[in-house]
């Protein structure tokens, strides 16, 4: 039996190591300041259709990530740890998108590249955005059930899966036919190594969108591996190649809208010095609670 | 006028104190925008053990289902519950917990009915709102604050056009109080056949255990640790008692373990567990380099150490220069007067 499983990953800025130089004086988000990564459970997910590519020899694990050129980096690393390719879906249309109109683009996307899914795996949440709303949206977008919060994929067979989950105060194991979403746990195993042969094998992949303005694959310094060998050139997917209806993607396709934005200033390490008395103690719980660090 | 709702989360038959915050939340907010409160509670045999939990808190309307394959908790019949009777009420507002399960429905609910959702609210509020480039103005809407960007910002969202407007909200943000034991509230056991088709039973709870949780330190936004300098197994009581009220997880440098204070899988450091939280407030850790490795990533970093010379005190944003069974009851007593 093998399977075709879709992975959804998504690129992020690093929001876990934010610096003093996080926030410019302006108080906007510094982006160069925080480097872009693999969103964390997203390794997570990838791991557990990795395990079921080696139980199951013939499955293709194919990587689904929405973003401008660079988030392709994201398919490359997920092939150089073992996925078979992926597709970047980009496009100025999709720009602006709140969870719903990310899973209506990206349903969009899957009923396009693969109508006949076994499983789509995606991590819990993203760390920049901390929702855990795309994994069942685009569930609900396909009419497929969702396992969320999976730990473990316990077992495949006879067109179910069996798989542990994590529920408030405890654990779950549930079972759900396929066609399904599940949506990993940062505290599932956790991702496999990049592996390098594999590394030295994608290294050049590209998506067109990563290509300088006015070039294309015939320009590079490497123009006859991009003819040799296809699979160097990534999948890349626009609003217009997967048929979606432009309403529904993007700003216009949101139904949350930010109203306004404080920032939490992140101070360079210059300690402030209290004593145990009640007046410096109750002075920052009050200090703390009006920047909303707890609470 | 359409009304607030709240989806009451259940565990069995007892209603979750998260959708009982929620419920006093709602009620507030319905009062403000002058509309009803409604309630919706999906289990099985909950008819008759439910009421009592939920219409105190000011529920004018319950909607009771109650049929077996509600209970436990899957995602496909709860959607269809709500997905099919918020086409028929038409809600302005649904409120539900930030938790498992209202962050696996809430989702595909708002996924099904094109509305928008706020996850992880602090404050919820009404207000208007005005849209420059369409030059639309909005009243009443709610705001749906929160955290964003991995807490480095506070973000208000609104959902202008779109209904209801969806937000969950965290166990613990909001305060559960009764409004009046007695409260009249209607309640309505739905026909659950006419919202859930057959169909929809697709996933089989095989095994199911709910137990006390172990540690989620990992994925702790606040933690207290505690060092050699709490003292005692009974020092760090304090510690749980100020993770309690901050909803924080409680750590422990390596010295604390070695000295039987606290257990193994609490260890930070090198060779413990690494973390990241928001806010990490040391009670009595000096500092040691291995500790430090494994928590100096840590938003803000509070010290309480009697040592105004411990090498943690360096990389803190505060310190505060005291032992902790002095200042760890203060915070405990301060935050309980200034939150809510």
């Amino acid at each position: 039996m093998s399977l075709k499983i879709l992975v959804l990953a998504k690129q992020v800025p690093d929001t876990r190591n934010v610096g003093p130089d996080a926030m410019t004086p302006e108080g906007t988000v510094n982006r160069s300041a925080l480097p872009a990564i693999f969103n964390p459970e997203d390794l997570n997910a990838l791991e557990q259709a990795l395990r079921l590519k080696d139980q199951f020899p013939g499955t293709t694990v194919t990587v689904i990530t929405m973003g401008p050129g660079r988030a392709a980096e994201v398919i490359r690393e997920a092939m150089y740890r073992g996925a078979d390719g992926g597709y970047l879906l980009t496009d100025r249309a999709f720009a602006g998108a709140d969870t719903l109109a990310t899973s209506y683009a990206l349903a969009t996307a899957i009923k396009h590249v693969c109508p006949n899914v076994d499983l789509i795996i995606g991590g819990r949440q993203a760390i920049d955005g901390d929702t855990a709303q795309v994994g069942p949206q685009v569930a609900e977008k396909l009419g497929l059930n969702q396992i969320t919060y999976t730990e473990e994929v316990l077992s495949l067979k006879d067109g179910k899966i069996t798989v542990k989950r994590h529920i408030d105060g405890g654990v779950e194991t549930v079972e759900s036919p396929l066609p399904c979403v599940l949506t990993v746990n940062g505290s599932a195993a956790p991702c496999r190594p990049r592996n390098v042969k594999r590394v030295m094998k994608y290294k050049r992949c590209l998506a067109p969108m990563e290509l300088a303005p006015e070039t294309t694959f015939a320009d590079l310094p490497y123009a006859s591996e991009y003819e040799k060998k296809p699979y160097l050139k990534l999948g890349q997917l626009s609003c217009a190649d997967v048929n979606a209806d432009l309403q529904q993607c993007g700003l216009a396709g949101s139904p949350t809208k930010v109203k306004n934005v404080e920032n939490i200033v992140f101070k360079a390490k210059e300690s402030k010095v209290l004593t145990g008395s009640d007046e410096d103690v109750n002075g920052l719980i009050q200090e703390l609670l009006a920047s909303h660090t707890i609470g | 006028m359409n009304s607030v709702f709240v989806y009451c989360e259940l565990e069995g038959t007892k209603v979750a104190e998260v959708s009982q915050e929620l419920l006093t939340k709602g009620r507030k907010l319905a009062n403000t925008l002058g509309v009803q409160l409604e309630a919706v509670a999906a289990g099985s045999g909950i008819t008759g053990k439910v009421e009592s939990q939920i219409l105190p808190y000011g529920v004018d309307k319950l909607h009771i289902f109650d049929a077996e394959g509600l209970a436990p908790y899957t995602s496909k019949p709860h959607t269809a519950v709500l997905v099919n009777l918020f086409k028929q009420e038409q809600p302005q507002i649904c409120l539900m917990g930030a938790d498992v399960v209202g962050r696996d429905l809430g989702p595909r609910v708002s996924s099904a009915l094109h509305s928008g959702l706020t996850a992880d609210c602090t404050a919820l509020e009404i207000g208007p709102h005005e849209d420059k480039k369409n030059g639309k103005t909005y009243e009443n809407l709610l705001y749906q604050i929160r955290p964003a960007f991995g807490g480095n910002i506070v973000a208000t969202i609104v959902n202008p056009e779109n209904r209801p407007q969806m937000a969950t909200v965290r166990s613990g943000v909001m305060k559960a109080e009764v409004l009046d034991p007695n409260y009249k509230g209607e309640v309505i056991i739905e026909d659950v056949a006419k919202f859930v088709p057959e169909a929809e039973y697709v996933t089989k709870v095989l095994d199911r255990h709910v137990e006390a949780a172990k540690n989620n330190l990992k994925g702790a936004p606040i933690i207290v640790a505690g060092g050699y300098g709490v003292g005692s197994k009974e020092g760090f009581d304090q510690l749980y008692e100020l993770a309690k009220v901050l909803h924080a997880e409680v750590g422990a440098s390596r010295a604390a373990v070695d000295a039987g204070f606290a257990d193994h899988d609490l260890q930070i450091g090198q060779t413990g567990v690494t973390v990241r939280p928001k806010v990490y407030i040391a009670c009595g850790i000096s500092g040691a380099i291995q500790h430090v490795a494994g928590m100096k990533e840590s938003g803000i970093i509070i010290s309480i150490n009697s040592d105004e010379n411990a090498p943690i005190n360096t990389i803190a944003d505060y310190v505060i220069n005291g032992t902790v069974e002095e200042v760890v009851p203060k915070l405990i007593k301060y935050y309980k007067q200034n939150s809510k």
